[in-house]
């Protein structure tokens, strides 16, 4: 646990970039959400909740990348996890318009991201369903958009990317 | 993250109220929110004993620190390092006499100047004699 005590930043690992844990969940809106369906495009997965407040520094951010490298073939997707669920969550959301989709998420998917003890906690996953960056706790605004425009630099694999559908096939020129 | 140091052993007599004295000590780095936080979606420290010999009168809170953080744009109401809190409690009418436990519990949300954990409930074991 102290290792949580200040921001971490795990970078691109030497090894072979691990994938990211597959889930299935339903936003706020109704949509299903699959994450395996973004293969090609860059994903911001952020775990967060409505009780902590360094998330809510980070939430804005989140808005402008979306609208910023939406058309580059990026999509960021926020999993809240307050235990009460919507009950919690509507609220915030129906104060603050957050235009990508928030899903709740549990403790089954937090053990698959390596526990999420920390909030907020961030992974980057590349075109391919990899992830690239994991950030715990509250980090630069710049961390996280170097993160993302190094990635969207990155051409996808032509192969994998062809044998995708929506949403995946956007932006990957 | 919070340390509850176990509290002396209390007398008290049938109907009348007394004193039990927590000792708290967060975690070095951490904080928690204080009782009454400086915004309603956080999450505030609370002592109850919702299903213990004992029932609570009041429970007193030090006077917290107010502390700004990197993501918070006014200070908040925290709590940080060794501080005590007092419940005034007494017997509820079917506790038996003598040596006897309350389990209390403590409700407390704790974060470091960029991170938070989930809140968390933990047990409190109070001895107390009744007379």
């Amino acid at each position: 646990m102290a290792a949580y005590c200040t921001a971490q930043t795990k970078p691109a690992p030497t090894k072979p970039l691990k994938q990211a844990a597959d889930f299935t969940l339903t936003d706020a809106n109704g949509k299903v959400v699959k994450l395996s369906a973004y293969k090609g495009k860059v994903v911001l997965l952020n775990f967060w909740a409505t009780w902590c407040g360094p998330c809510k520094i980070e939430i804005p951010w989140f808005i402008e990348f979306d609208q910023k490298y939406k058309s580059q073939g990026f999509a960021v997707l926020g999993i809240a996890m307050d235990d009460e669920g919507w009950d919690a969550v509507r609220p915030h959301l129906a104060k603050n318009k957050i235009p990508y989709s928030i899903m709740i998420g549990n403790e089954a998917l937090a053990d698959k991201y390596g526990g999420v003890e920390s909030m907020p906690t961030t992974f980057i996953i590349d075109r391919e369903g990899r992830i690239v960056t994991m950030h715990v706790g509250l980090v630069s605004k710049k961390d996280y958009s170097d993160d993302i425009e190094k990635l969207l630099a990155k051409p996808g694999s032509p192969v994998k990317r062809s044998a995708v559908g929506q949403p995946s096939a956007i932006g990957t020129k | 993250m919070i340390a509850v140091q176990s509290p002396a052993n209390t007398s008290l007599k049938k109907g009348e109220v007394a004193e039990v004295k927590l000792r708290l000590e967060v975690k070095p780095g951490y904080h928690v929110n204080s009782n009454k936080p400086a915004d309603e979606y956080l999450i505030p420290l609370k002592l109850s004993f919702d299903t213990t010999p004992l029932e609570s009168v009041s429970v007193h809170f030090p006077p917290p620190k107010m502390e700004k953080y990197p993501f918070s744009e006014k200070p908040l109401s925290v709590y940080s390092g060794a501080f005590e809190i007092v419940a005034k409690v007494k017997s509820k009418p079917d506790a038996r006499s003598g040596m006897n436990f309350a389990n209390a519990k403590l409700r407390y949300q704790a974060c470091t100047e960029n991170a938070c954990l989930p809140p968390k409930t933990i047990d409190v074991r109070i001895p107390f004699e009744l007379f």
